[in-house]
């Protein structure tokens, strides 16, 4: 399988552990992702926050270039670029006007038929093989999933998966043989582009998820979302009080690698600031469990298998002598 | 924006729903106040005007209130107000064109952050973390603000020093000035920069 890959900036930057983890999983699922060439960045909020006109046009040159280089679909791995992409495309199929204005702006040929993907429509489409590649290796390890607001609104918009209690994440952690835990915050808002200019509000919004996600009973937070991570990993030190667990926050291509036993090193997962150790070890833990349980299951089998050959073997033999 | 509505009268649009209806395709008088959208709002607890204000201040015409106060620039886009409106309206839509306008008006209201962003798109074609942080603590004076965690971000490989700019840099930069131009038309159409018609 091949796909058009859109990176964005923050995986280029503060988040390229999403980027690491995501070519080496994709790797293992015999993915290709083919990166737009000469991509640029999407606008992000300061882009809607102030032209419409902008950030239609920032995502088109994007969609264009995709076109040009024979990409039917792009996979745009951060919740914001997914977000302004895929609302960009539909602005333009909604607006007729809007589209004249835009090809002009652009001054390239472009039709609009690229088709944006979020990283959870890729894992989706791929459960069967995580399913079968993992072998359960994560079995027992509880997880909070955290889709946050740009995945999954405007539903209008961006209708991949159900816009108040989403599972598409939920299905895919299950596939590694992790268990999804129920909780009441999955698409609330972290704060998002506030991190620099409004830090309190990220920590009075992060300190709230994160408390959520510990009552649930979750041992690691997974976002899809590098404005998410950043918030709840980077800030967590000034959402926890003193004598609380730490809570690790894995991108969802981070907990899908290590159900595929892939090395945390190769995922770049070192980069972190809240120790992942533990959730590393953890995982050592559940894979060495399941992969004990497997042999002794293996050997039972194999036992009964060998007891039922040998009342087969000595059955027709007793008769023979009869 | 000449997409529709406002395109063709020779006059502004009088009132200010009647103009973000014509920016934005949606009538803000379809809000019935029910507070749905404030209600889960993350902002609620910290902004003056919730969503459900800012539709009723908008249906009062009330232009000054909405596009000089901070409100509008609280709102973090996540459209839980949009997504949960039950008559279907997108208060998200009317904030993001509300700061849009305030814009038009006055350059300057966009925040630092905002500015130091698209700064650094328009100077690369992509945006680049540390020149953002940097222009952003020099445009806001909160030059001590993270300082100490900085060796972490290096030691962990997340900051590049030097921007590397696209190819397509003059491209991008083109997308820039055109916007800016189809601003600077969409203004002086709603004569929003004092000039009579």
């Amino acid at each position: 399988m091949r796909i058009g890959y859109y990176p964005g900036c923050s995986l280029h930057a503060t988040s390229r552990e999403f980027d690491e983890s995501l070519r080496a999983t994709a790797v293992a699922l015999d993915v290709e992702l083919a990166e737009i060439d000469d991509w640029s960045c999407c606008g992000a909020t300061s882009g809607h926050a102030t032209s419409h006109l902008l950030s239609v046009a920032l995502p088109a040159r994007n969609l264009a270039l995709a076109e040009e280089q024979g990409m039917q679909e792009v996979l745009a791995p951060c919740a914001a670029c997914y977000n302004r992409l895929a609302s960009a495309s539909h602005s333009l199929r909604e607006d007729a006007g809007l589209e004249i204005k835009i090809k002009e702006i652009l001054a390239r040929p472009f039709a609009n038929t690229v088709r944006v993907r979020n990283v959870m429509e890729l894992y989706r489409s791929l459960i069967p093989q995580i399913t079968e590649k993992s072998a359960g290796r994560l079995k027992g390890m509880k997880v909070a999933c955290y889709y946050g607001c740009l995945l999954v609104r405007p539903p209008g918009v961006l209708a991949f998966d159900d816009a108040e209690q989403p599972t598409s994440m939920d299905e895919i952690c299950r596939a590694t043989g992790a268990t999804s835990v129920d909780w009441n915050l999955k698409v609330e808002c972290c704060g998002g582009a506030f991190s620099l200019s409004r830090t309190a509000s990220v920590i009075r919004l992060g300190r709230a998820i994160l408390e959520d996600a510990r009552k649930a009973g979750a041992e690691a937070l997974i976002v899809a979302c590098p404005m998410c991570h950043s918030n709840l990993d980077f800030r967590q030190s000034a959402m926890t009080q003193s004598g609380e667990t730490p809570m690790p926050v894995l991108f969802l291509s981070e907990l899908v690698g290590m159900g595929l036993g892939l090395s945390a090193r190769d995922m770049g997962m070192k980069r972190h600031f809240v120790n992942t150790g533990p959730i590393e070890k953890r995982a050592t833990e559940t894979a060495a469990q399941v992969a004990a349980e497997a042999a002794a299951k293996a050997a039972k089998a194999a036992e009964t298998a060998a007891k039922a050959t040998a009342q087969a073997g000595t059955a027709p033999a007793g008769k023979g002598v009869a | 924006m000449s997409t529709s509505g406002a395109h063709g009268h020779a006059t502004a649009p009088a009132t200010l729903a009647a103009e973000l209806r014509g920016k934005t395709g949606q009538n803000p008088a379809e809000c019935y106040q029910c507070g749905k959208c404030s209600a889960g709002c993350p902002m609620a607890v910290e902004t003056l005007l919730r969503p459900h204000d800012v539709m009723r201040l908008i249906g009062g015409d009330r232009r000054e209130t909405l596009l000089e106060g901070e409100s509008i620039w609280l709102c973090l886009t996540c459209e839980a107000c949009t997504a949960r409106c039950p008559n279907g309206c997108d208060p998200a839509r009317m904030i993001d064109a509300l700061r849009e306008m305030s814009v038009a008006r006055a350059p300057r209201a966009v925040g630092a952050f905002h500015r130091s962003f698209l700064d650094q798109v328009k100077a690369n074609g992509r945006m680049f973390e540390f020149g953002l942080v940097l222009e952003y603590k020099l445009r806001s004076g909160k030059l001590l603000n993270d300082v100490f965690s900085t060796p972490g971000m290096i030691s962990r490989g997340l900051l590049k020093f030097v921007p590397s700019p696209i190819k397509g840099v003059a491209d991008v930069r083109r997308i820039f000035a055109a916007c800016e131009r189809e601003a600077a038309r969409d203004l002086h159409a709603s004569g929003a920069d004092g000039r009579d018609q």
